[in-house]
């Protein structure tokens, strides 16, 4: 690899420095502006030099990702920049390498790809921005496009059921699973460094507003007068607790989670629900939490945000190299004649 | 004890048939290695059914195993056989046209023809066999194959089942008596094999040496053949499949280019059989993936090639199409990248496990928009190793993906190989960005005279770049929708690859005089059997000429010359006259296509019997 001579001392790198010089080109008030400052200003903070990072990115709005980064960036194409990620990660584990997708990018044409990748478990961060809506084909209903939605291709409503994206990285054998939404910017950037910092496919959803096709997909989730009485954040070691005034909480009543009003006095915040990030039982649970946005009724959950589920596994990569023991390096011009021998040779004189 | 003759002869086919479970490949495979040790020049076609275990004793459920030797220069695996070696009534009913009417030998086992596998053959009744065979002009030899085996192994401790299937054991030995063989080499394969299984060895051993004897003591065989050694040019020499000989010159490419070799596949058939063997490989630096399907293949490869390393990804047809896409992402963001296609019958699944050259259109033309991508096709198994090579070659140091056609024929034939030295190969240059002086931007698509651009991988600081499968500018490699750079980067595109041209050999002939009444031209597989059927025709004096195309995109140097120089072009194609096509296109000229579409090789007296009629 070539390496060019840097000076000895190096101011540290603030999050402008891996912006790139294009100019941005997402719709006004597009969620996508906020991921992309807080991507910016985690890498700043874990001090990835900036030609260590490759951005791998398919087709759609999420995908332009690459070009706004002054790091290393492919657009490659629909579905297949996790299928791309994976060539690059097996052969430079030196890099820190990113894959921005989308909900039809990742879940449609590359769902694929993005169950492999998630099976395998390479070092590969996933940030799959989840708008709900195919946005640069200009308005067509996506996977996780909710029932009954009206857009060019259902204009009567939907009559698919939307995929739910934490549930199916679970079942893919992910070992790093976490939710995190564009509006909430410091929560956001926690998760893009925790994504960084897990070793394994790191698989983020982020909800984002599409302000032209779907918007206000979310709002009950952004909404002053809504979010807290219909999100949890999830905190390691911590019960759950949500509500305007912390009032509900989530326990387990033998294998079946229920709701519970912690202002009716029958229970308290010992009887809940400890979040357990290592507990895959429980983070399958969560990842139920999925019902229709609507009425909150005594049996629907609040939508979960923070890292449902991570597991300390062994990388692909990692078991490569066990059972592969040489390297080229070891290998002398001596040992492709060899090979070309073979086993039994003869000579013709 | 009669006296033996022994007759020389100069070449011969022999086909070893029977059922899947029968062991002929391995029959086959050992003989082959045998033919090859005492000098003769050969080549072999294995055949066998797309099902994995089919019903016993069918016609559908034969496989088989076609070996060619003699003392001078084989270029196929031969048309009809001079021997047939049947296991049972199905391989005897599947291949008796396919064996020379006069002269030849029909060696059966018996015991494959019971009333069970007559019935199973689907014979009328127990005569009809050998009802329609002109007996007086066969030597038809019937022997009880697994009858001996069991007597041989009489005080064996092997069960029944283990004791029948030395019977292709039997057959070998008595082969390699009836060809005037040594048996030694045969029983150190053996003990190689069976090493750790000392029963089996001692069985196999024991039912070879059998029928060696067999063929020695038995009265009523009175003939031997003798086929001396080939001229064959000095050098080491051992036996290979083109499988083989593709996956080496990769390996080549990886060692002298420095560059780790990385290939992604999803299993295919006939290209599994690269995977299989540089899955072998990983002490010599080569990294496997086995992809979830054919996209993530190719895709992973350009992601291999991206972080620099010699990215190669390999299928047939089927798998071909469905890298369609991505092989024109490669060519957009201009970055190296080997594709392997090993051709198959097709559309669809066609006939997975029979030949044919139908890709070629789809290799030069299947991809969306203006999309060129150099095109070289092996002609035989001993040169698929120079045709990786090349291919990889050309791919990094032109910076473009290039396809490899090879087939079903190829890729499984054997051949004997002389063993290339690495240090004589042209080096493969490769080149990494670094990053350009200050105050000087890095510039991802400035072309050098070839027209090239660099080639700068993540990880080298000051080369920060975004690249993708959008219209790139020119210099900059930024977006961008402008006609006029759409129009020049296309063109720049193409030539790129036309340049390729001045790079590699100008077109040569192969034999036969530079000017004449006909040539004929090839590609890939027919390169045998169009020098054999040219050869035949030369000695009878016409004034015939072969020519070979290892490069289809872009068409080598000199080749117009080369057309116009004979009153007649005849293109011989395993497809439905897919080369015609494009030189006729190229050149304008009136060319005569032979077109055989039936998942085999074309035959050599059926090509000599159509060019002679254009001849004449």
């Amino acid at each position: 690899m070539a390496e060019a001579n840097q000076p000895l001392e190096k101011a540290p790198l603030r999050s402008k420095d891996y912006a790139s010089s294009q100019m941005v080109r997402w719709c006004p008030g597009c969620g996508d502006y906020a991921i992309l400052s807080q991507f910016q200003s985690a890498l700043a903070i874990l001090e990835i030099p900036k030609e260590k990072v490759a951005i791998i990115s398919g087709i759609g709005c999420s995908s332009r990702f690459p070009y706004y980064m002054n790091t290393y960036g492919v657009h490659s194409i629909h579905g297949r920049a996790t299928a791309f990620a994976t060539g690059l990660r097996l052969t430079r584990p030196d890099l820190s390498i990113w894959v921005v997708t989308g909900d039809g990018d990742g879940l449609a044409i590359g769902g694929n790809h993005m169950l492999h990748l998630l099976r395998r478990n390479l070092d590969i961060n996933v940030l799959l921005f989840n708008n709900q809506i195919y946005g640069l084909t200009k308005g067509q209903y996506s996977p996780t496009s909710q029932p009954g939605l009206k857009t060019k291709t259902s204009p009567s409503g939907l009559s698919d059921y939307p995929l739910n994206p934490l549930a199916f990285a679970l079942g893919a054998g992910a070992s790093f699973v976490a939710r995190g939404i564009d509006r909430d910017s410091k929560h956001l950037r926690n998760l893009i460094i925790a994504s960084h910092q897990h070793k394994g496919t790191a698989f983020l959803e982020i909800y984002q507003n599409c302000n032209i096709f779907n918007d206000g997909a979310f709002s009950l989730f952004t909404g002053k007068e809504t979010k807290l009485d219909h999100t949890i954040l999830l905190e390691s070691g911590q019960p759950l607790i949500f509500g305007s005034e912390k009032q509900y909480g989530i326990l387990l009543d033998g294998h079946l989670p229920k709701r519970v009003d912690l202002n009716n006095r029958q229970y308290s915040i010992d009887d809940l629900w400890i979040h357990d990030e290592k507990d895959i039982y429980k983070a399958q649970i969560l990842a139920r939490f999925f019902d229709a946005p609507g009425e909150m009724t005594d049996t629907s959950f609040p939508r979960p945000f923070g890292i449902i589920y991570q597991e300390a596994k062994p990388c692909y990569q990692d078991l490569q190299e066990f059972h592969s023991k040489e390297t080229m390096e070891s290998q002398s011009e001596k040992d492709i004649q060899e090979l070309l021998k073979g086993k039994s040779s003869w000579i013709v004189e | 004890m009669s006296e033996t003759e022994t007759i020389i002869k100069e070449e011969v086919t022999i086909k070893f048939a029977g059922d899947s479970g029968d062991g002929m490949q391995l029959t086959g495979k050992l003989f082959t290695e045998n033919t090859a040790l005492a000098g003769n020049d050969l080549a072999t076609f294995p055949d066998f059914p797309s099902e994995i275990r089919a019903p016993t004793g069918t016609v559908w459920g034969v496989s088989g195993f076609q070996v060619h030797f003699g003392s001078r220069k084989i270029n196929t695996p031969g048309d009809q056989y001079d021997v047939l070696v049947a296991m049972n009534a199905a391989a005897f009913k599947s291949n008796l046209s396919m064996v020379k009417r006069i002269g030849a030998t029909i060696i059966i086992n018996t015991d494959g023809f019971d009333s069970r596998n007559l019935r199973l053959a689907e014979y009328e009744n127990a005569d009809s066999p050998f009802a329609h065979i002109p007996l007086e002009g066969y030597e038809l030899l019937k022997i009880p194959v697994t009858k001996l085996t069991k007597e041989a192994l009489a005080d064996s401790t092997l069960g029944r089942k283990d004791q029948e299937r030395c019977k292709n054991m039997f057959v070998l030995g008595y082969l390699l008596w009836k060809y005037n063989r040594r048996l030694d080499n045969s029983i150190l394969f053996l003990e190689e094999k069976f090493k750790h299984k000392p029963d089996l060895l001692v069985a196999n051993r024991k039912v070879l040496k059998a029928g060696f004897y067999f063929g020695e003591t038995n009265e009523s065989f009175t003939s031997r053949y003798q086929v001396d050694e080939a001229d064959l040019p000095q050098g080491r020499y051992r036996g290979i499949t083109g499988t083989e000989s593709l996956v080496f010159g990769l390996v080549t490419a990886s060692h002298k280019s420095k560059l780790p070799l990385y290939y992604a596949s999803y299993p295919i058939t006939p290209a599994s059989d690269i995977l299989h063997n540089l899955v072998a490989l990983e002490d010599y630096g080569v990294k496997t993936f086995q992809a979830e399907d054919e996209i993530a293949a190719i895709c992973s490869a350009i992601g291999a090639a991206y972080g620099g390393s010699l990215g190669i990804t390999g299928t047939s047809g089927p798998g071909l199409a469905l890298k369609t896409e991505a092989m024109g992402l490669a060519a957009m963001l201009e970055l190296p990248l080997v594709i392997l296609n090993i051709q198959r019958g097709g559309p669809s699944t066609g006939l997975p496990t029979k030949t044919e050259q139908a890709d070629l259109l789809m290799a030069l033309y299947g991809r969306n928009g203006e999309c060129p991508i150099p095109v070289l096709a092996v002609p035989n198994p001993s040169e698929a190793f120079y045709i990786a090579y090349e291919a990889c070659k050309i791919a990094v140091e032109h910076m473009t993906p290039v396809i490899v056609l090879s087939d079903g024929y190829i890729n499984n034939g054997a051949v004997p190989w002389k063993i290339p030295n690495p240090d004589e190969l042209p080096p493969i240059q490769v080149k990494f960005a670094v990053a350009p002086e200050n105050g000087i931007d890095y510039l991802p698509y400035k072309r050098d005279v070839n027209g090239v651009r660099p080639w700068a991988i993540p990880g080298t600081p000051g080369l920060m770049h975004q690249i993708g499968g959008l219209e790139k500018e020119d210099g900059t490699g930024s977006v961008s929708y402008d006609p006029d750079n759409h129009q020049l980067m296309v063109k720049a595109r193409q030539a790129k690859v036309d340049t390729i041209a001045d790079f590699v050999p100008d077109q040569k002939i192969e034999s036969g005089p530079e000017s004449g009444d006909v040539l004929v031209l090839g590609w890939g597989s027919t390169h045998g059997v169009i020098e054999s059927a040219v050869q035949q025709l030369l000695s009878e004096g016409h004034k015939i000429a072969h020519a070979h195309l290892r490069h289809i995109a872009p068409l080598p140097n000199k080749l117009g010359t080369i057309l116009n120089a004979y009153k007649k072009v005849i293109i011989p194609e395993v497809n439905n006259g897919q080369l015609v096509k494009i030189i006729k296109d190229k050149f304008l000229l009136p060319v005569i296509p032979f077109s055989q579409i039936k998942g085999m090789p074309i035959f050599k007296d059926e090509l000599v019997s159509f060019i002679t009629k254009h001849l004449s």
